[in-house]
């Protein structure tokens, strides 16, 4: 088998030198009861050519966005990747390698790691971030735990403009603690009002901008009204591709940015592996949770990097640790620094514009089908249409159509009726004239 | 100035009027490595003894450093957030966390004498 | 006079193939950038006034110049690609790289997980293939493919006991975790609610079943075990654990982080176990990428399968499902813990592993587990006599010394574990588990050659003896070949720079 190194003859050597007589002897410890004799209800061993048939069939009944019009966001976005980053993540050194724990043999990943923890603070405008988490929504969840830390309080309050997975994986890491969640409805017209919602037990306010529905807003007001409260407030982007349009929340007051940095560097891959930003204040650096880089020189006064802070993570602290958390994302997080370091300041604005610009043009050709009204005055690349009729059903016709137009916000709300005809359209750089045509043609002949 | 007593979890307080001086023992800062970092309690927090008061951090280890008395804490030491690798310099002296003011002196009796906690710590391997 | 790197004498500070590369940040230009985008249509924006302003401050470098940067970074890391990787408790397998060749498949790569279901039926049944073929090696009725990695893992299975037992109208405070456990078993029992009571391993290095059977009560919600567990030993005793574990009404929860021992051989549902996580990157061969992404499916009993958490995969008569919603019965998800991470789980993950399970088969899975426990057994034969075996008897896939042979040297574990760094290989895990002094936990796996681990066992008993004959002064400086040297932790923490930051006179560009 070709993963196998070991001959039956070396088999036979190690068991000599070993001094057992069969394999069987080295499983002795396993109860009698427990041992398997007979064979499992699977496949036997197969070559690349059977396996690569085998699952590349199943990707063929799928409906690639490579190959239909394609407008889905709601918390994952398709850009275009450009080729020397699948490149460099392919090489044996960062894909094959572990975590940095013995650094004199890991300054590359250690070296690329602090370059995406600049980047994450630049992009946030915030003072320092970690060296990412699995995910925006498990980073979400995380910032909730650490602004409970900060405050010593139990009071979260959840924006009707957060990603619904983000609230409900924040309720659901905090269901067995003192946690009491106030959510507050689901914010379609982007006018949400928190402020009546806060008050002097408030660990955290959680915000999307752009939320959820695709509205911008200043938070400096919320922000403002969380500091007199003593309250923290956590501000989570889901297109991080916004960052280069949009005013940071570090510049609105943010205590604690979470993000999904997906948008750059890793494809849509059905939802998975993403990578989650976490970034914060200086003063609440030892509350962070996950891997941490830092600079320091070695013993012959050269400038190096090691995983430090450490004493916070569950391989120290045990049942102390301010998260369980052991991974981070790292190849995803290299894919992201790969993307980021390649456009660079100016090729982020620029992307930001051309995805603000075709959306905006988008907007105006959906908004003029009968049927169709778009529900933002404000929005980045993402913004929400309510339909004539039921978003779900129009969705699934459209895919039939070969259009993959829009994200239904039933899929998220199913149970809430007045939600029902609402469209949530997202488009990028990789959205063209002839694209927006297509899916306004259908939309109109289903409408 | 009174003479120095141990608790069990390596914390030392020297007691001058009602007003005791505490750290962490030579034994402990030696287990726990170059410290990095020390959280210290806020000035009139109300400790129980045994009470959680402070943390030391190491970059192998973070310890609790618990009240080996009862009473308010008082003081505590600046100089260990610029200069944290005092504790282990001179842990019995400039390296100490708090003062607090006694509610019960009758706890020190609980605590070991000098020979007692050598022997403890001989123990301890 | 030995070579080191402290002295290339070169102008550039370079050495040959390895060089001295700074930051992204200490290079480029700004306005320059690596990515041709086309002009943006001027037009009014809808960004309501809160347009960006001022420099972000990200560097501008063009495509040749990325490549090279990263390049050089990846000249500095060691990785299984090139070396051998003997850390006890992370199964550092060989990557295979039919695995990346099919995660990248269009029509897998580019799927966008809010795709009308219709759309993605293919990739709706290679989820539920995956979670199959890992129902059928463990021996269990259902599992989670949402956590996305061990330790979510972890607290998945934590959550669906604490969720039965509270169904059942009995909820528990303690759960017991051996002292050689790995870190996250005490975090995640913790982040649960419970209170962690310590359990003693016993002069064997199992844990003590007398010392379990003692601290059982109708208190207790579970016991955390991990099998074989961190001293790379089978537990013996495991089906009497979990019977005792059982009679009082408490769950027993595995960590699989070490299932590379007894795939294909021994399934955790024969064992009594009522969850177990499974580390995707550990067993099945997804790539470590530098410390992530990982993936951590649960398997669980039938009376925890209800409280799996959304979303999951159901196989009904008109095709596949996503299950994202609490629905109306338990098939439904009604008593779903809720929801552990965005969207579906870690697909690019599923693909890999289950291209790998699939090229390996039931058979090839066997024989994986009987190669990785042959070739730490043979690692055991060939350093017993030099190096402190912990405990007696033949190991499972791992083994583990401690740094008995060490005494009087001045040598520590540590010391010795740098020492391997200049002979060419990463070093074991160290000071894991905490049970043992100086702890060296040694995991070969199945993809070590034989030549390779006779290579290794020969070097470690030069180092041994080296050791032992007093030169402890090699053993303190190294490493001395790699592109750093030891480096200052203590300084990197009571100091913590952990970004980048603009010279004060140029933070005005």
């Amino acid at each position: 088998m070709r993963y196998l190194p070991l001959t039956d003859n070396d088999r036979q050597a190690m068991l000599a030198a070993i001094g057992v007589a069969s394999i069987e002897d080295l499983f002795a410890d396993v109860p009698a009861a427990a041992r398997l004799e007979a064979p499992l209800d699977l496949p036997d061993h197969a070559g690349e050519m059977e396996v690569e048939r085998a699952i590349a069939g199943l990707a063929a009944r799928n409906l690639s966005p490579a190959t239909a019009p394609s407008f889905l966001g709601a918390g994952a976005y398709r850009h275009h990747l450009p080729a020397t980053v699948d490149y460099l993540i392919q090489r044996g050194e960062f894909l094959t390698s572990y975590t940095p724990y013995q650094p004199e043999v890991s300054q590359g990943t250690l070296q690329y790691l602090f370059e995406f923890q600049t980047q994450v603070a630049l992009l946030t405008a915030m003072d320092v971030a970690n060296a990412s988490m699995y995910d925006g929504a498990s980073a979400c969840a995380e910032a909730v735990m650490m602004a409970r830390r900060i405050t010593g309080r139990n009071k979260v309050v959840l924006s009707g403009g957060l990603h619904p997975h983000y609230r409900e994986t924040a309720a659901t890491f905090a269901r067995y603690s003192n946690a009491e969640f106030a959510a507050a409805p689901p914010d379609v017209e982007g006018v949400e009002d928190l402020g009546a919602m806060i008050d002097g037990e408030t660990a955290c306010v959680v915000v999307q901008n752009p939320a959820f529905f695709g509205h911008l807003g200043d938070l400096a007001p919320l922000a403002a009204r969380c500091a007199e409260s003593g309250a923290v407030m956590i501000v989570a982007v889901t297109e991080v591709v916004s960052l280069g349009a949009v005013r940071p929340p570090g510049e609105m007051g943010a205590d604690i940015v979470v993000a999904e940095g997906q948008s750059l560097g890793n494809p849509l891959g059905f939802g998975g592996p993403y990578v989650g930003l976490l970034a914060t204040r200086d003063k609440h650096v030892r509350q962070m949770p996950g891997r941490i880089v830092g600079e320091t020189t070695d013993v012959d006064g050269r400038r190096g990097w090691v995983l430090t802070l450490s004493t916070r993570e569950q391989h120290i602290r045990r049942d102390k640790a301010t998260s369980n958390i052991c991974t981070n994302s790292g190849l995803c997080a290299l894919a992201f620094t790969v993307h980021l370091a390649l456009l660079g300041s100016a090729g982020l604005k620029r992307l930001a514009a051309i995805n603000h610009s075709v959306a905006v043009r988008a907007a105006d050709v959906l908004g003029a089908v009968p049927g169709v009204e778009v529900l933002n005055d404000t929005f980045f690349n993402e913004f929400t249409l309510r339909l004539s009729k039921p978003a779900g059903a129009v969705a699934d016709k459209l895919a039939q159509r070969g259009v993959l137009g829009g994200v239904p916000v039933s899929r998220f709300y199913p149970r809430e009726s007045e939600l029902a005809n609402l469209l949530l359209v997202a488009v990028s750089e990789t959205n063209s004239e002839a694209d927006i045509a297509a899916f306004a043609g259908a939309l109109e002949a289903l409408l | 100035m009174s003479e120095m007593k141990f608790s069990d979890e390596h914390e030392w307080i020297r007691l001058d009027g009602d007003i005791g001086t505490v750290g962490i023992t030579d034994y402990a800062q030696e287990q726990l490595g170059d410290v990095v970092y020390v959280e210290l309690p806020e000035i009139g927090k109300q400790v129980k003894s045994g009470d959680e008061m402070a943390v030391v951090e190491s970059v192998k280890a973070a310890s609790e450093v618990y009240a080996p008395v009862s009473g308010e804490v008082t003081e505590v030491n600046e100089t260990l957030s610029d200069a944290p690798e005092t504790v282990n310099a001179d842990a019995l002296g400039a390296g100490w966390f708090v003062k607090i003011r006694l509610g019960d002196p009758s706890e020190l009796d609980k605590l070991m004498d000098e020979a007692a906690y050598s022997a403890f710590t001989a123990g301890l391997g | 006079m030995a070579a080191t790197s402290r002295t290339p004498g070169t102008i550039t500070g370079n050495r040959g193939l390895q060089i001295e590369e700074p930051l992204i940040f200490e290079q480029g230009t700004a306005g320059r950038t690596g990515v041709d985008l086309a002009e943006p249509v001027p037009g009014e924006d809808r960004l309501g006034g809160l347009a960006r302003e001022g420099e972000i401050g990200l560097p501008g470098l063009s495509e040749p110049e990325v490549m090279r940067h990263f390049m050089r970074l990846s000249q500095k890391n060691f990785a299984i690609d090139s070396g051998f990787y003997p850390l006890g408790s992370c199964t550092m397998k060989h990557n295979p790289r039919l695995n990346e060749r099919l995660a990248r498949l269009p029509g897998l790569a580019d799927l966008h997980p809010m795709q009308p279901e219709a759309t993605v039926q293919g990739a709706l049944e290679l989820i539920d293939s995956l979670a199959r073929w890992l129902k059928v090696l463990t021996g269990m009725e259902a599992v989670a493919l949402s956590p996305a990695a061990g330790a979510q893992g972890e607290l998945c299975g934590m959550m669906c006991i604490r969720a039965a037992l509270e169904a059942k109208g009995d909820a528990r405070r303690r759960v017991l975790v051996p002292e050689s456990a790995h870190g996250t078993n005490p975090a995640t029992a913790a982040a649960c609610g419970y209170d962690i009571d310590a359990v003693a391993n016993n002069a064997r290095g199992r844990v003590d079943l007398a010392a379990v059977k003692a601290k059982l009560g109708d208190d207790v919600a579970g016991i955390m075990l991990t099998n074989p567990n961190t001293c790379g030993l089978f537990e013996d005793e495991i089906l009497e654990i979990a019977e005792a574990v059982h009679e009082v009404g408490a769950y027993f929860y595995c960590d699989g982080a070490n299932f590379n021992a007894i795939v294909g051989k021994v399934r955790p549902g024969d064992l009594g176990i009522d969850a177990m996580h499974l580390n995707l990157h550990k067993t099945f061969s997804t790539p470590h990428g530098g410390g992530g992404p990982g993936s951590g499916p649960v398997v669980l009993s039938g009376g925890l399968a209800p409280f799996a958490p959304l979303p999951f995969v159901v196989h009904g008569k008109e095709g596949f499902r996503l299950v994202e919603h609490r629905g109306r019965s338990e098939d439904e998800g009604l008593s779903a813990i809720g929801r552990l991470k965005g969207f579906h789980g870690q697909m690019g993950m599923f693909v890999r592993a289950l291209a790998y399970m699939m090229s390996h088969g039931a058979d090839g899975l066997r024989q994986v587990a009987e190669d990785a426990v042959l070739n730490a057994n043979y690692l055991l034969a060939g350093l017993k006599d030099v190096l402190t075996v912990s405990y007696p008897g033949p190991c499972m896939h791992e083994v583990l010394f401690d740094d008995g042979f060490l005494e009087d040297t001045g040598v520590s574990t540590l010391d010795f574990a740098k020492a391997l760094i200049d002979e060419g290989f990463h070093p074991t895990t160290i000071y894991f588990p905490l049970v043992v002094h100086g702890a060296m936990l040694m995991e070969p796996t199945e993809t070590e050659s034989k030549a390779s681990l006779d290579q290794f066992i020969a070097t470690v008993r030069g180092l041994a003896a080296g050791a032992r004959s007093g030169d402890a002064a090699k053993f303190h400086d190294a490493p001395k070949l790699t592109p750093r040297r030891r480096l200052d932790e203590t300084g990197a923490a009571r100091n913590p720079v952990l970004r980048w930051r603009p010279a004060p006179d140029k933070a005005a560009e």
